[in-house]
């Protein structure tokens, strides 16, 4: 029991820095500039897409995840100068309604590219056993690799964030925008940055878990969502806060999976206990956001509500 | 918008309605009814969502799971044997109106994107909670034995007497509607969604308003949820999911925020194009995104913004 919890916490902290990457990205976008971007999600699957076709052309899944990072890059450089720097002073409404637009378009255009089967892609020989934890347990070393590489990470932005002129730039962004504009910043060229720096981490996080995970047109989606969960309850524009959102996600999504069922079945008989765990378990991660906001409306770490 | 363009514009859609089963006989082709129908109970989801969209301000992106509990409400009392359609319609509302009311309640402690984003996990938890109902097919969802029965009758069978009944609903939906938006009650929901704290300083408590306006537009939105499923004769939790959402907002931004009939509009134009698009291409959600994106760049205020500009900037 104790070596499966631990298993099931490693799995969720995976997930949560996985959620994480993808959840930087928006709450910056989200919090200093305002911007609901409902594409964000489609860079993770352009990302773990992308790393698939790269790996095959290279014949190496690390030269193509290095390639995935520009490629991202570029892609979110060339969004943002065609669509999204339209939208700033725009209504929630348009953003919505033209990032909506643009999901569309992305999935589909992924359909038309590389089918709407699921893919798959070797992960690399280096990375692909496991090692002990304690007495039996075994781990697998690909995803001890997500996680030391989304700790990673969080540890470069915080720097970047607390320690740099940009990251100066970023959180007065975030708390005046018209007054960080006032003083002469480019904020222009800040948003661009953020936006482009933001793909790439979200198509970082989808080339990352794509070895672990079928590649397919919807897995974008669904990790928005959750992406969208963790930034609220961790408060917007709060990168501390989408960092202990994501972990607090991630494990209580994970953990709950699995261990909902078994202390439900402690109260009640096990039949009903499955079935419970079974309606309960997906919706544990929306229900922890309701009660985290209906304490806290800003979310944990927000200043604004 | 001008309150006689207003009832021109609800005339000519209504009334447009009303004679295409007519058409369709002429022309041979009652398919147009079955779409007609969809776009109808649409259209009633996107005028429940334009209620407090467009005059409270409050953007809900959840706004499916509503269609889902008057889906559900269907398939669930005509599996136990209840095949009314007065009483799917109460039992739909009857699910939507608490559901709206706490989550309303929470949600509305919040504003802006927050509460964009806290309506869009309220209706994620709808959508997991119906995926894993087995006991309805989960995730696959079910076929319904038959559609509701009217007056004990199975006359919804009849595929142009549904297009009545549903147009009938959305007409009453758009007048119960109208009705309140020109009320006292609407005048300070517009007042809220301009000036929260003014309208508060004048004595009103505008979480009140919004609250009722909130599960008010959720039990209109269950309505649609009801004649979806006797559309299809078929309930899957599809129906809920957030791309559900995003198009009912799609609708209302498209036809033209805060007016209702522009809901209605917004609902006809973008089922209409998604019919025509997938008729053209397997690939027809890439050209509607690509129509969206467009839409949004070039006019402020959806079609009805764009045709105004076209039209000399005149409002």
């Amino acid at each position: 029991m104790t070596n499966l919890f631990l298993l099931q916490l490693l799995n969720g902290l995976q997930f949560g820095v996985l959620l994480f990457l993808i959840a930087a990205g928006l709450t910056l976008v989200f919090g200093i500039m305002d911007f609901v971007n409902l594409s964000h999600g489609a860079m993770y699957m352009v990302g773990a897409y992308l790393v698939v076709s790269f790996a095959g052309m290279t014949g190496s899944y690390t030269l193509g995840l290095l390639l995935v990072l520009p490629a991202t890059l570029a892609l979110g450089l060339a969004l943002e100068f065609l669509v999204f720097r339209h939208l700033y002073d725009r209504s929630h409404l348009d953003q919505v309604l033209a990032t909506f637009g643009l999901v569309m378009v992305i999935t589909e255009a992924v359909e038309i590219i590389w089918g709407a089967a699921p893919l798959t892609v070797a992960m690399p020989d280096a990375l692909s056993g496991s090692i002990p934890l304690i007495g039996p347990l075994r781990y697998p070393v690909f995803r001890l690799a997500i996680i030391a590489a989304g700790l990673l990470t969080a540890v470069g932005l915080w720097f970047v964030i607390t320690r740099t002129r940009i990251g100066m730039r970023l959180r007065a962004g975030a708390t005046n925008r018209a007054m960080l504009s006032a003083l002469g910043v480019d904020v222009g060229r800040l948003f661009t940055v953020i936006f482009a720096f933001g793909a790439m981490l979200a198509g970082f996080a989808g080339a990352m878990v794509a070895p672990i995970l079928a590649v397919d047109p919807g897995m974008g989606e669904s990790v928005l969502i959750l992406a969208f969960v963790v930034i609220v309850i961790g408060g917007i524009g709060s990168i501390k806060g989408a960092f202990a959102g994501a972990l607090l996600v991630g494990v209580v999504d994970t953990v709950g999976r699995t261990f909902g069922p078994i202390a439900l079945g402690a109260m009640m008989e096990p039949s009903a206990a499955a079935q419970a765990g079974r309606v309960l378990a997906p919706m544990l991660v929306y229900i922890l956001m309701a009660v985290i906001l209906a304490l806290r409306p800003a979310g944990l770490f927000g200043q604004r509500a | 918008m001008n309150p006689r363009i207003r009832n021109i514009a609800a005339l000519v859609i209504f009334g447009g309605f009303a004679i295409l089963p007519v058409i369709a006989h002429l022309v041979g082709d009652s398919f147009l009814v079955v779409i007609a129908t969809r776009i109808l109970a649409f259209a009633i989801a996107a005028l429940a969502l334009d209620l407090i969209l467009g005059y409270g301000g409050m953007v809900s992106f959840g706004h499916a799971a509503y269609l889902g509990f008057g889906a559900y409400a269907v398939a669930i009392l005509s599996r136990a044997g209840i095949t009314d359609l007065g009483l799917h319609l109460l039992a739909g509302t009857a699910m939507a109106a608490p559901f709206a009311l706490i989550t309303g309640a929470i949600s509305l402690r919040t504003r802006g994107v927050y509460f964009i984003m806290i309506t869009l996990a309220f209706a994620q938890m709808v959508y997991f909670f119906f995926v894993s109902l087995s006991a309805y097919g989960g995730d696959d969802g079910v076929t319904l034995q038959a559609r509701s029965t009217l007056l004990g009758q199975p006359l919804l069978e009849n595929d142009t007497t549904l297009l009545y009944v549903t147009l009938a609903l959305l007409v009453g939906s758009y007048l119960l509607a109208l009705r309140i938006t020109q009320s006292r009650f609407g005048r300070v929901l517009t007042g809220t969604r301009e000036n929260a704290v003014r309208m508060q300083a004048v004595g009103f408590s505008p979480f009140r308003y919004q609250l009722t306006a909130y599960v008010i537009s959720g039990c209109i939105a269950s309505i649609a949820g009801v004649m979806l499923a006797n559309q299809t004769e078929f309930v899957s939790p599809a129906l809920m999911n957030w791309h559900r959402s995003g198009e009912l907002i799609v609708m209302v931004v498209l036809g033209g925020v805060g007016n209702l009939i522009g809901a209605v509009g917004g609902a006809v134009i973008a089922l209409l194009l998604e019919e025509w698009l997938s008729g053209m291409s397997d690939h027809w959600p890439l050209f509607f995104g690509l129509f969206l994106v467009g839409i949004v760049l070039v006019s402020r205020d959806g079609i009805s913004g764009l045709i105004r500009r076209i039209g000399g900037g005149v409002k």
